[in-house]
Formats: C-alpha cells, sequence, structure tokens
C-alpha cells in the first residue's frame, strides 16, 4: 500500500463520515415527526379539539383551552414584540452610519442568543410581582424574545432593497422617512413578514418562561391578568403525568404544535427559497 | 442676487400678483424644508426605540440583583461553592452541583455535537452539490425550529427506552467494570441529557460553521487543488481557514445548551447531588432546577435563591454570547475581507 492509496483511503473515509454526520443528525428529525404523527393522530378528535383539560381520574378531555391560550397569549405577545421590532431594524438598516447602531445590533445579537428562562425570570420580577401571574406576564417574556429575531430579519430584509430605489424617491423629493416607511419597507415587506412569522413560531414553542411567568392552568381564558391554559405547558404537565389519557393528550398537543410551527416554517421558507439560490 | 431682489420687492409691494405668487412659493418650500426636518424626528424615534435593548438589559441585571437580593446577603459566596439545596427544613442553598451538572451535560453536548456538526458543514459546503445542499440546510434548520418541550416529549417516550435497551445496558454488559458506567440504569440521566442537548445545538453550530466555510474564498481551494490535494486535504485547508468562524459557532451552541431547559428537565431525572455515581445516574442544571421549582417555592429566602441561580445563569450566558458574537463578527468581517480584495 503506497503513499497515494492511503491518502486516497483516508479521503473517502472523511467524505462518509461527513455524510454519515448528515444523516446522524436527521435521524431525529425524521423520528421526531412521524412519533408526533403517529401517536398525536390517534388521540385527535372532536372532543380533543372542543373540550377543556381534564381533571384528575376524568376520562377525555381535550386541549381547546389551551389552543386558545397560546393564541391569547403569542397574539399579545407579537403586538409588542413585532411593532417594536420592526422600528429597531429600520433604525439598523437606515440609520447603520450613526454610530450607536453598532452596539446595538451587538446586544441585539447577544439577547437573541440568551436562556429563555432568563428571560422569563425577568418576566417574573418585573411583572408578576405586581400583578400575579397572567397572560400580561407571559405575553412580556414572550415579546422579549422575539424582539431580537424581528428586528434582525427586518434589518436584513430592508438592506436588500438596492440603494438606487432609495436614491430614486429622495430624487423626487420625497423626504427620507417617507422614502424608508413607502417605498423602502414596501419592498422588503416579504422578507420583514418571513422574521415575523418565524418569531411567532419561535415564541410559540416557548416552555420555560411561561412557566415561570403564567405557571401550569387548566382553565378558560378569563382575563389578560389571569393565567391561561397553553399547549406547551400542556404537553409538559401531562407527559410527566402517571395517567395514561393524559399522555395521549401530551401527544395530541405536540402534534398540534408541530403542525403550527413546522407548518409556519415550512411555508416561509418555501416562499423565500430563491433567496438563497 | 436677484432673486433677492425680487424677494424684497415682493415684500415692498404686496399688490404685485407675480410676485405674491413667487413670495407664496418661496414660503411653501420653507415649509417643506422645515417639514423635512421630520427626518430628524423619525430618526430620534427610530433610535429611541433601537436603544430600548440597552435599558432591557440593564433593568434586567438590575431585577435579578434586586430579586436575589435576599439570598445574596444570607449567604454571600457560599451560594455558589455550598453543595447543599435544602428548603423544607435548614432553608440553606448551595448551587455548585447545580453549575456542575450544567456544565458537565453540555461539555458532554459539545463532545458528542461538534465532531457530527464539522461534519455537517464540510458536507454541506464542500463534498455536496449545491441543490443537494440546499435541501439539507433546509431539514438541518427545521431541526432547530422544533420546540424545546418536544424534544423533552420525545426524549421521554422514545430516546430512552430506544437508549436503555440498545445502548446502555449492552455498554454496562461490556465496560460495567468501568465506574463511569456502573450503577443502575434508568435510561434517563447525565448521558441522555447531553444527548438530547447535542440534538438541539447541532442545527446551530453546523449553520454557522457551514456559513464559515463557504466564506471561505475559492482561491484556497484552487490552491490545494492544484497541488494534488484530495478534497478531505483541501477541506482541512478551508476548516483551518475558518477556524475562528468555527470557534465562535461553537461557542454560541455551547450558549444555546447552558440555557436549555424543557428537554433536560424532562430526561436528567432531576436528582440534587454534587456528582453523580455514574453517566446513568440522575442529576440537576440550573435552569431545571428553576422550571422544577419555581412555582412550588413557598417563602421568600426560597424564591431569592431560584433567582439567584437565574442571575449567575445569566452571567455565564452574557459572557459566552458576547465572546461567541465577538470572535464570530471577527471572523466573518476578516474573511469577507479578504475575499473581497
Amino acid at each position: 500500500m503506497n503513499h497515494y492509496t492511503v491518502r486516497k483511503m483516508i479521503d473517502r473515509s472523511m467524505r462518509i463520515f461527513a455524510y454519515l454526520a448528515l444523516i446522524v443528525a436527521l435521524i431525529p428529525l425524521f423520528s421526531i415527526i412521524s412519533e408526533v404523527l403517529l401517536k398525536g393522530a390517534s388521540s385527535v378528535n372532536i372532543n380533543f379539539l372542543t373540550q377543556p383539560s381534564p381533571t384528575v381520574g376524568e376520562a377525555g378531555g381535550g386541549v381547546a383551552n389551551a389552543i386558545q391560550g397560546t393564541l391569547i397569549t403569542v397574539g399579545l405577545a407579537s403586538l409588542i414584540g413585532v411593532p417594536l421590532g420592526i422600528i429597531s431594524g429600520i433604525f439598523l438598516s437606515e440609520y447603520s452610519e450613526a454610530k450607536i447602531s453598532y452596539p446595538i445590533r451587538f446586544f441585539n445579537d447577544v439577547l437573541s442568543g440568551f436562556p429563555s428562562i432568563v428571560v422569563g425570570i425577568f418576566g417574573y420580577t418585573l411583572i408578576v410581582r405586581a400583578i400575579g401571574f397572567s397572560v400580561i406576564a407571559a405575553a412580556f417574556a414572550l415579546a422579549i424574545i422575539m424582539l431580537p429575531i424581528v428586528t434582525r430579519t427586518t434589518e436584513e430584509a430592508m438592506k436588500l432593497v438596492p440603494a438606487t430605489v432609495r436614491e430614486a424617491a429622495i430624487a423626487l423629493g420625497v423626504p427620507r422617512w417617507r422614502t424608508i416607511i413607502t417605498v423602502v419597507l414596501s419592498g422588503a415587506k416579504k422578507g420583514v413578514a418571513t422574521g415575523v412569522l418565524l418569531a411567532v413560531a419561535r415564541i410559540a414553542g416557548e416552555s420555560a418562561p411561561i412557566l415561570v411567568t403564567m405557571g401550569y392552568w387548566r382553565w378558560w381564558f378569563a382575563g389578560l391578568n389571569q393565567p391561561v391554559a397553553n399547549l406547551t405547558l400542556n404537553i409538559y404537565i401531562f407527559a410527566i403525568s402517571p395517567f395514561e389519557n393524559w399522555q395521549a393528550l401530551a401527544w395530541g398537543s405536540a402534534l398540534v404544535l408541530v403542525m403550527l410551527i413546522l407548518g409556519i416554517n415550512i411555508i416561509v421558507r418555501a416562499a423565500t427559497r430563491e433567496k438563497y439560490k | 442676487m436677484k432673486t433677492h431682489r425680487v424677494r424684497e420687492n415682493a415684500v415692498k409691494s404686496p399688490e404685485n400678483p407675480t410676485i405674491f405668487i413667487h413670495n407664496l412659493i418661496v414660503r411653501i418650500r420653507r415649509t417643506m424644508k422645515k417639514f423635512s426636518k421630520g427626518d430628524n424626528l423619525f430618526k430620534l424615534l427610530t433610535a429611541v426605540i433601537a436603544s430600548s435593548i440597552f435599558l432591557i438589559l440593564g433593568l434586567m441585571i438590575y431585577e435579578l440583583t434586586v430579586g436575589s437580593r435576599l439570598s445574596i446577603q444570607r449567604f454571600g459566596i457560599e451560594f455558589l461553592v455550598g453543595t447543599k439545596w435544602d428548603p423544607a427544613i435548614t432553608q440553606v442553598f448551595g448551587a455548585l452541583p447545580l453549575i456542575l451538572g450544567t456544565l458537565v451535560t453540555s461539555a458532554i453536548a459539545l463532545l458528542i455535537g461538534v465532531p457530527i456538526s464539522l461534519g455537517i458543514g464540510l458536507a454541506l459546503s464542500e463534498f455536496s452539490p449545491k441543490r443537494f445542499g440546499f435541501a439539507f440546510s433546509f431539514l438541518v434548520e427545521l431541526l432547530a425550529a422544533v420546540p424545546s418541550v418536544i424534544y423533552g416529549l420525545w426524549g421521554i417516550f422514545t430516546l430512552i427506552p430506544f437508549l436503555r435497551n440498545n445502548v446502555y445496558l449492552p455498554l454496562q454488559a461490556m465496560f460495567g467494570f468501568f465506574p463511569l458506567f456502573s450503577g443502575l440504569v434508568y435510561g434517563g440521566g447525565v448521558l441522555t441529557a447531553g444527548i438530547v442537548l447535542a440534538i438541539m445545538i447541532i442545527p446551530t453550530i453546523s449553520a454557522i460553521s457551514r456559513d464559515a466555510f463557504s466564506a471561505v474564498p475559492n482561491t484556497q481551494r484552487e490552491a490545494m487543488i492544484s497541488l494534488g490535494a484530495t478534497k478531505w486535504e483541501t477541506a482541512k485547508t478551508v476548516m483551518s481557514y475558518a477556524r475562528t468562524g468555527v470557534i465562535g459557532a461553537i461557542i454560541l451552541g455551547l450558549g444555546r445548551a447552558i440555557g436549555e431547559t424543557m428537554a433536560v428537565t424532562m430526561v436528567i431525572g432531576n436528582k440534587f447531588q454534587l456528582l453523580p455515581t455514574s453517566l446513568f445516574d440522575a442529576w440537576y442544571t440550573m435552569s431545571a432546577i428553576i422550571a422544577n421549582e419555581f412555582t412550588e417555592a413557598t417563602y421568600d429566602l426560597y424564591v431569592s435563591a431560584l433567582i439567584e441561580v437565574g442571575l449567575t445563569l445569566f452571567f455565564i450566558a452574557l459572557i459566552i454570547n458576547v465572546l461567541a458574537r465577538l470572535i464570530v463578527w471577527r471572523s466573518l468581517k476578516l474573511v469577507r475581507g479578504i475575499a473581497r480584495e
């Protein structure tokens, strides 16, 4: 065996290792999707979608209250987080010559990598201490989690709008702020919408910050200063429970959540495919 | 000069209609100019809102410090090196086992996740055609979108039984004399937590290292190929060229592993002890104890101790993320700068 054969063998084995790594990493994805579909589908029926959580020992029950709670919490969080994120993104993209934009972008990136449970504790000390475990506290924590994602994607989407478009608007005598809102932002609306949807998908799957700011709750929505049920915490509480019908509900909730989140991700990424080419 | 004179005339003789109209236009233009100061207002407004990030981070530090004041005053540095966590009787709190649990599980995750992630990064950027790379990048990104609690659910009902029967028990049968593989096999525990974390950080590390590899200028590859290098030897050069980016990616992955809560809480077994007896034993992490005990903490000192655990986590995460971002930013700028030349 000469030197050349050895090199060729190493080359081949390393390439096989790289492809193997890819396959090994994707096994959990396929396993999760197939398990959730398989075990979740059997517990989805009309009761599942219309009934609230069962109490201990009660048969049947559903996740309707949790779906309601997740929609309300995520909706309220988006109402706070999306406008702030888009405005911050506008600043970073359009006024990138301002000195302060560098540290803003930096700490924005830092915040996006932060443990969500720490953000949850922040929501607890700031809001729960004042008004108690509530939708508002949870929405506040989720808004902080989505803020850096929306900011980042808005900035990137707006930077993709060519400078000639801005110059054309300014040459027509349109003030800069109107140029930004009517021309640049509307030109980047697809990218901005992508970022918003991905951020919504991200916070819809958060559980740790909700646990700290709202706790597990089994009842229907009763006001913004009250807690409400939630899909992710349903999964957590039902999964570690000893009751079989609860565990079945956990898989059912997982199916709803995975369809929601992966659905958003697949649609968004398929729609913006040309960006990557 | 001429315009100036005309304008003076306009002021003196308003009865002249042409000059009056001219004057009007000049005034409208002036108001327009003032109105275009709206630009400054708009800039200020966006700047203030964008700067709220500093307010958020500052408030976070302040609130967490104030929230853990009771525990800081009571235990001081003892909190970080103490090994007892007894809320029920003596009300003593020490977080060292939790910190160790977080660091060790994250280290296991890196040991498993980094080689796989680098393999993926190379497969996607160096070894495969673009179209193929795109499809798989998409799948890897989907892996990152799966919520943590779903990983936990899957961990409890699918991964744990699988690992217990097909990996851990055979491992113990072969290497049981080795302390790391001794003891009871529950299925959950330190190694399982490390494996779940590895699955969760692989998308982060592989996506960033793929970008770092793709940013390496082609001249590097061409030079290697012209010297007769194989694809793997070329890839080695690419890796060493992109090493800062890769290090940044690994630190970012570490940051994600350290903060990860639900999945770990669901598979690690949640047992407070300084060190586990083996890789199969149960343990605890900082985030897991917050998730488990926060809503059940019954008195102020207890809550305060849990918030201090959060504060510790905050500072560890802050250091890791700042470091990672600095490295990633610098490396991407560096590589892009050279590529442009």
